[in-house]
């Protein structure tokens, strides 16, 4: 049976010497999609969004990852999300996008240690040396949808949907046990 | 496990990020009230099940999420190119060349 979505403590954590994993607080996500003539776009957001899939800008708090080829994610303080949305809002009478509040739909992991790369093959198949500090990607963990911000070398946020958000944690947890174990 | 290459995001990636979307260049009648029982037969179910290079869809479900085309050998499961969506269909006999 389902879990509900309550049964997930929002401020989970595990951890071991060599990686921990803790949940972020609450933040504003933003789903934008938008094609064609971006500028005006831009200048009412106040920042470039990037072209190539992957690659983030940020600008203060707020921050953008490109997630396809007219797909972005927007993440920022809880106070931003107003803002944003009556941004587009004033572009889009002229230039019709999609701009959707995420915000209640995942959580996020922060996974850190030395170890914190080799955790994550445990159930990601990308090549995790690949991806590149300051980038992020959207792939799969364990057969779950995430989306991947690598912030430095051994730093990592996993943006993971709330149904998921337990089995993804536990299978984090168990991996940070058995790094620790053969690191000892 | 296949590596894939994404035209979207440039990328080779492992076959667990992609999911299978059947034959390529299926298209649908500009004017499918003029199309007989025969012709919709066609369309819908008739499909080429090829022995060989195959054109086929694939769709980066874990990742930017575009569909796009690729030419796969049956035989081999070896990916000759992909290619973005709306393509025209790449010449096989020029892709088979630069395999050899």
């Amino acid at each position: 049976m389902n879990a509900p979505v309550p049964a997930f403590s929002t401020d989970a954590s595990a951890g071991t010497s060599v990686v921990r994993v803790t949940t972020a607080a609450p933040c504003a996500r933003l789903s934008l999609r938008a094609r064609g003539e971006l500028g005006p776009l831009e200048a009412a957001l106040g920042l470039d969004l990037p072209r190539r899939i992957g690659a983030r800008a940020e600008v203060g708090e707020t921050e953008v990852l490109c997630l396809g080829p007219d797909e972005w994610m927007l993440r920022g303080p809880e106070a931003v999300a107003p803002t944003i949305r009556a941004a587009c809002d004033e572009v889009y009478k002229t230039h019709p996008m999609s701009l959707v509040d995420v915000s209640g739909r995942e959580v996020t992991f922060v996974i850190e240690g030395t170890s914190a790369a080799e955790l994550l093959t445990l159930g990601c198949p990308r090549d995790i040396d690949r991806l590149a500090v300051g980038e992020g990607r959207r792939t799969v963990f364990d057969g779950a949808t995430v989306v991947l911000w690598r912030d430095a070398t051994d730093r990592f946020r996993m943006d993971v949907w709330h149904s998921f958000a337990p089995h993804v944690f536990d299978l984090l947890a168990t991996g940070c046990r058995e790094l620790a174990a053969e690191a000892a | 496990m296949l590596l894939i290459h994404c035209p979207y995001c440039d990328e080779t990636l492992p076959e667990a990020e992609f999911t299978y979307a059947g034959q390529a260049h299926v298209v649908r009648a500009q004017d499918p009230s003029s199309q007989d029982d025969g012709q919709w037969e066609d369309f819908l179910f008739m499909r080429e099940n090829a022995r060989g290079p195959h054109y086929e869809r694939w769709r980066h479900f874990h990742g930017c999420g575009r569909f796009f085309n690729a030419v796969r050998d049956t035989v081999s499961d070896k990916f000759l190119t992909t290619y973005k969506a709306g393509d025209a269909r790449p010449d096989l006999s020029s892709l088979l060349e630069g395999q050899e």
